[in-house]
């Protein structure tokens, strides 16, 4: 037996490396959306990266952190909320946009203290009764004209043409920024260690891994997220209905496109974002039909492809092309059992 | 004296939670499994019953035998060909794959009987509004007291089941190693079966209760979900006599909650939940530090 090492610990492949410069080149593309392309489809677009930062954000919390939450859109609801009230007392509009997805966050810390002591479905309708209180107390709010909603006005003043062009580069920051904040936390020590307490929370405990902290930064960094999913919403929507923005709707979504896409996978919950927008698309006028559609599949998804599309195709192929994780390459030809990985020779 | 009725309201209403909230704490006692579903498979049943009251005008009590067996069966399948396979991939997809059949059930249950709000009141005559009187001023409704009866009864009946019966030792002894259970000649599958069968038929039996005391539409369920939940953690997860008065603790607090102010049901209901999860992992984090008297003694 070699004392030399047989394998080396890889991070990035050339294929991850070559895809991560082509999602580079296609971001410097969608920058100049609203000058290349027609309205409907800047805005389509922005709808894409609300999308897109929910399915992360669940991904992060479920996929990585092991806390499936039914009560995201308390988050979502509060976001928008927020907002609302900062331009209500006279801050400008984009600031307020950014800030009531700050405010959300900060309350989403206490909040942390009790829901993460919570496990598994406990943790999951905790947070669904946390979603209806904000609800109810939400409503209690005079700005808020109870159950009928009220609009962010100031949002009116603004000339809608611009008003596209600025909320989709905000969308389109926010996503940035947000799904590389979960990129970088999930390839950092942070993406190890909540797998781990994902896995066996009192094993890795055991071996010290600091389990609230970890799961601490997610959930905070999912509340943040939805929240600015949330207050982007109102941004394209204008108007605020309580029951709307704190729907239980939300939590269906995001469920559906972790799952379709691949739970616990980074890629994955990219493309069940771009599958959700898509069927979306070309469903949501259905109406009832398409929720039995999407609760079905989630089923499905759920009992006969666990990892869904792209965790499928990652354990088939062993493609990363955003990789969080560690592969390991041999160096040599292996001729033993376990010998998985790709094995060039050399 | 407006307060003691709506105390005695708030308890009989507590009868009602801890019906609905029997079905979720069993199978969460014998399988580990939250289901999601729980709300909705309640309206389910509701509507079951509708249907057969309002097409050929037999009471809803008697619907109850042809609604029951079929929850019951619905159940069986449930845990035949879902919940099986979900517990086998983990803790977290029996949530994912109960919070789909939620959304498929509720919507559609909407597609169905579309989004009208309906009640069985109008089908079970004056037992709708009938009230015994307790003192000149304070009257119980006849319904909401036959409702807490049944609660304690189904409750106590199934505690003596689990406990006295063949089939309930074998059911408690699947809950607490089904490998183990397994070895010794348990048919766990078939038991989880049962209980499944049992839950979903519990869940049934309350929503048909919920539709003659009450209002309900199809998207009903999640909140009878919560209700249930919240009945079920505030006495104690996994103890069917702590559900009986977490189910009382949240209908007192709901009805107290009212009483001050009209948007206060809902919000008491669910602090009061929030303030029991706080208080306990309050408690659990002192008797970690050695107790109370030993955080008092460590001051100088």
């Amino acid at each position: 037996m070699s004392t030399r090492r047989a394998f080396v610990v890889e991070r990035w492949t050339r294929l991850s490396a070559g895809s991560t410069i082509a999602v580079a080149v296609v971001l410097a593309i969608l920058a100049l959306a609203p000058l290349l392309f027609d309205a409907n489809v800047v805005d389509s677009l922005t709808t894409l990266f609300i999308y897109l930062i929910l399915s992360v954000m669940w991904n992060a919390l479920a996929g990585y952190a092991g806390l499936v939450s039914v009560g995201q859109q308390a988050f979502f609801g509060l976001g928008a909320y927020f907002a609302i009230q900062l331009s209500y007392y006279g801050v400008g509009v984009y600031p307020a946009l950014l800030l009531g997805a700050v405010i959300t966050a900060v309350l989403s810390l206490p909040l942390s203290l009790l829901m993460l002591r919570l496990r598994g479905g406990e943790f999951a309708i905790g947070m669904w009764v946390v979603a209806e209180l904000a609800r109810l107390i939400v409503v209690l709010d005079p700005v808020i004209n109870g159950e009928t909603g009220v609009s962010m006005i100031a949002l009116n003043a603004i000339n809608p043409e611009s008003r596209r062009d600025y909320n989709y580069w905000m969308a389109l920051v926010a996503m940035v920024v947000l799904l590389a904040a979960v990129f970088a936390l999930l390839r950092g020590r942070l993406g190890a260690s909540v797998q781990a307490i994902r896995d066996d929370e009192d094993a890795a405990e055991s071996v010290g891994v600091r389990v609230l902290a970890g799961k601490r930064t997610i959930f905070v960094l999912a509340a943040f997220g939805c929240a600015l999913a949330g207050s982007l919403w109102l941004a394209t929507s204008i108007s605020f209905q309580p029951r709307q923005y704190f729907g239980i709707q939300w939590t269906a979504y995001m469920i559906f496109m972790v799952l379709v896409g691949g739970l616990g996978t980074f890629e994955g919950a990219i493309l069940g974002g771009v599958i959700f927008f898509l069927i979306e698309y070309l469903f949501g006028q259905t109406g009832v039909w398409y929720l039995v559609g999407l609760g079905a599949a989630g089923i499905v998804f759920a009992l006969f492809l666990p990892r869904g599309i792209w965790g499928t195709i990652e354990d088939r192929f062993s493609i990363r092309l955003l990789p969080v994780g560690y592969s390991l390459r041999m160096l040599r030809s292996d001729p033993g059992p376990g010998s998985g990985a790709k094995t060039p020779q050399d | 004296m407006i307060w003691v009725t709506q105390i005695l309201n708030g308890v009989l209403l507590g009868g009602y939670y801890a019906l609905l909230a029997c079905g979720l704490s069993f199978m969460f006692g014998v399988m580990r499994i939250i289901n999601l579903a729980h709300g909705d498979l309640a309206i389910l049943s509701a509507c079951l019953v509708f249907l057969i009251a309002d097409t050929t005008g037999i009471s809803p009590f008697v619907a109850l035998i042809v609604a029951l067996p079929v929850m019951a069966a619905i159940g069986w399948a449930l845990q035949r060909w879902m919940l099986e396979r979900s517990l086998r991939s983990g803790v977290l997809v029996p949530l994912l794959t109960t919070f789909g059949l939620a959304i498929v059930i509720e919507n559609g249950l909407f597609e169905y009987f579309g989004a009208d709000t309906r009640s069985l009141a109008p089908y079970i005559g004056d037992f709708a509004y009938d009230s015994w009187a307790i003192t000149s001023n304070i009257y119980i409704g006849s319904l909401a007291a036959l409702i807490f009866a049944l609660a304690v009864v189904l409750l106590g009946g199934l505690k003596l089941f689990l406990s006295y019966t063949s089939l309930g030792r074998s059911i408690r002894a699947t809950a607490e190693d089904p490998d183990t259970a397994a070895l010794v000649g348990i048919n766990t599958r078939a038991i989880y079966g049962i209980a499944a069968a049992i839950a979903v038929a519990t869940a049934g039996l309350a929503g048909v209760f919920l539709a003659m005391r009450a209002v309900f539409t199809p998207y009903s369920g999640p909140e009878q979900l919560i209700f249930a939940f919240e009945a079920v953690v505030i006495g104690g997860i996994g103890s069917l006599s702590g559900t009986l008065i977490g189910g009382i603790v949240l209908g007192v607090a709901q009805t107290l909650g009212a009483q001050i102010n009209p948007q206060g049901f809902l919000i008491t209901g669910h602090v009061v939940f929030l303030a029991v999860l706080a208080g306990r992992l309050v408690i659990a984090g002192v008797r970690a530090r050695g107790g109370l008297g030993a955080l008092l003694a460590r001051r100088p």
